[in-house]
């Protein structure tokens, strides 16, 4: 008998989850001091990524892929790098909340209308919204047309940020955030909301007569993804000092189905899991075999496909949500 | 007599074809009332006009006094109607007691962002439904694994999550062998038994299972009512043997 994807045993206290996150937050805080550059960049990246994906798992749980997570990304990056550039808001953390805020603020009048599409049509309408804002981006000089434009360096808390040190506290700033939102995240999924939303994905007739709505769910699910894709967005920029268009484009609306198909859906750390695997791939490849890196990227979602069909997060779930 | 739910002049077509002609019913808290007839003679369309999947060409329905004709599934549902289907309708992929979850979840009202579905008093309350239909011991299995008669039960448990004041099963023994059907019925009518209040419209096909189970029959035929009486009674009709039973064409 093969065990259900979710069980009672899937707990009802979250205090292990939020020590084992905390936990791991620490030790990646502290052993991100002693790393070299490029790995704490690496890992700033992956998390900050893996926030974008995570926005896109919250909707596969649901039934439902956007192709257009990109411009979640991209409406996060834009927002945070305007407010240092324009305004004058240096602090890293509330650019990011901005970055947040912004997106869901865009997404809030097309949540309803996509809640009503599934499969394909979600898919496409998705990505429609990306491509028209990829092209807005492209055509308007203030954004910087397609070349984009820099972006000064964050302050965190009042303090500069010193150029010895701005990488580290920009990765633990990262890591807090996406910590903090992936919990945020399993306390959600874990909830009454949560649990309908699987339903959903299982059989909309059903949830309406016990009483749900689908259409809400699919909503609220949709505009939080786009909550913690413009937080990612915001952190990416921010780290990077540099945004583009290409961050709406579809490509990277692909990279980051390709990290959620890579997780699953059941568990919050696969996604960062595999938001670092996608670096560290295209790290190597990029470096050992720049012409085909993305063969090796396609080879290595083909095995995880045939072997883990449910994301690497079925490796330590063992039949639950968690 | 007041009612609990009424339906007067319900009229519902289809092209030519006549699904409701001038139905009138009341159903008082409860009843158990049995909805009788061949196949395409309307007992599924009123049913699903009742729960708002169907809207009338004319005519209303109450449910305590208030009109829920205009109304969508969902609203319907919160107001206190819940169904179980013919073909039932789970989560395959979740677990018995999961389903149960669920269902609860969606009828506490409003869905919260951070209570956990899993809670103690959630499971337990879900636990004492699982066991007044006999599933139990099948709480921890997965829903696309279980044999047909199990799911019907689990279909009609989750119906019932809400307390509903009316509740309509259709064809709750379909698809259940011969032998399974009277303690499948059984097991529905005790678990039931706690439910004073809740008015039960079950659509059934067995004449055996409505003699024993509906304190009221209610036989369509082409859209109409052509019997509404006690199972005794509403059986000996000669519209119904003729129509329904086919007692009166074999004789």
């Amino acid at each position: 008998m093969s065990t259900p994807l979710s069980s009672s045993a899937a707990g009802v206290g979250h205090g292990r989850t939020v020590a084992a996150g905390l936990g791991c937050a620490a030790l990646l805080c502290a052993a991100g001091w002693f790393a070299p550059k490029w790995l704490t960049f690496l890992v700033t990246m992956a998390a900050a990524n893996g926030l974008v994906s995570l926005g896109i798992v919250g909707l596969m749980r649901g039934g439902v892929v956007p192709f257009g997570q990109g411009m979640m990304l991209a409406l996060g990056g834009y927002t945070a790098a305007l407010l240092v550039n324009k305004a004058g808001v240096t602090d890293a953390l509330l650019l990011t909340l901005a970055g947040g805020g912004l997106a869901t603020l865009v997404a809030a009048p097309f949540a309803p209308l996509l809640a009503r599409y599934r499969g394909i049509f979600f898919a496409m309408l998705t990505l429609a919204l990306s491509m028209v804002t990829y092209g807005l981006l492209m055509k308007v000089d203030l954004l910087g047309g397609s070349d984009g434009f820099n972006v000064a360096r964050p302050t965190l808390l009042g303090q500069a940020l010193p150029d010895a040190r701005a990488g580290y506290v920009m990765y633990v700033l990262t890591i807090a955030v996406a910590t903090v939102v992936g919990l945020l995240a399993r306390i959600y999924f874990d909830s009454t909301r949560g649990l309908v939303t699987l339903a959903v994905r299982e059989n909309e007739l059903r949830v309406e007569y016990l009483g749900g709505s689908v259409r809400q769910a699919m909503t609220i699910n949709f505009m939080l993804a786009a909550c913690t894709g413009g937080m990612g967005g915001a952190l990416v920029v921010l780290s990077l000092g540099h945004v583009e268009p290409n961050f709406s484009f579809w490509t990277t609306s692909g990279e980051l189905v390709f990290v959620a198909i890579l997780a699953g859906w059941q568990s919050v750390a696969a996604v960062f899991v595999a938001s670092t695997v996608l670096e560290v791939v295209r790290s190597f490849s990029s470096a050992y075999f720049p012409n085909t890196w993305q063969f090796a990227l396609g080879l290595f979602l083909l095995l995880v496909i045939r072997f883990l069909p449910k994301g690497i997060g079925s490796l330590w779930m063992k039949g639950n949500t968690r | 007599m007041s009612f609990m739910l009424e339906a007067r002049g319900l009229e519902k077509r289809f092209g030519a074809v006549v699904a409701a002609s001038a139905i009138d019913i009341g159903l008082a808290a409860g009843e158990r009332v049995s909805l009788i007839g061949s196949n395409g003679a309307g007992k599924t369309t009123f049913v699903n006009m009742i729960t708002g999947y169907l809207k009338p060409d004319a005519g209303r329905i109450t449910l305590d006094g208030r009109d829920i004709t205009p109304l969508d599934p969902r609203a319907i549902t919160r107001l206190g109607v819940a169904r179980s289907f013919q073909i039932p309708q789970l989560y395959g992929d979740l677990s018995v007691l999961d389903n149960m979850l669920v269902a609860n979840a969606c009828h506490a009202g409003r869905l919260s962002f951070w209570q956990p579905a899993r809670r103690p008093e959630a499971i337990a309350r879900a636990e004492a439904l699982l066991e007044r239909f006999g599933l139990a011991d099948h709480r921890q299995r997965r829903v696309a694994e279980l044999p047909g008669g199990v799911r019907k039960l689990l279909d009609i448990a989750m119906a019932l999550t809400g307390q509903p004041k009316l509740l309509l099963l259709d064809e709750p023994t379909s698809g259940v062998s011969a032998e399974e059907k009277f303690p499948m019925m059984d097991t529905i009518m005790g678990a039931l038994l706690q439910e004073t209040r809740t008015t039960v419209l079950f659509v059934e096909h067995d004449m055996d299972i409505v003699a024993r189970y509906a304190t009221r029959v209610v036989a369509f035929y082409a859209g109409r009512i052509i019997a509404d009486d006690t199972p005794t009674v509403a059986l000996a009709t000669d519209d119904v043997r003729r129509y329904v039973t086919g007692d009166l064409i074999a004789e």
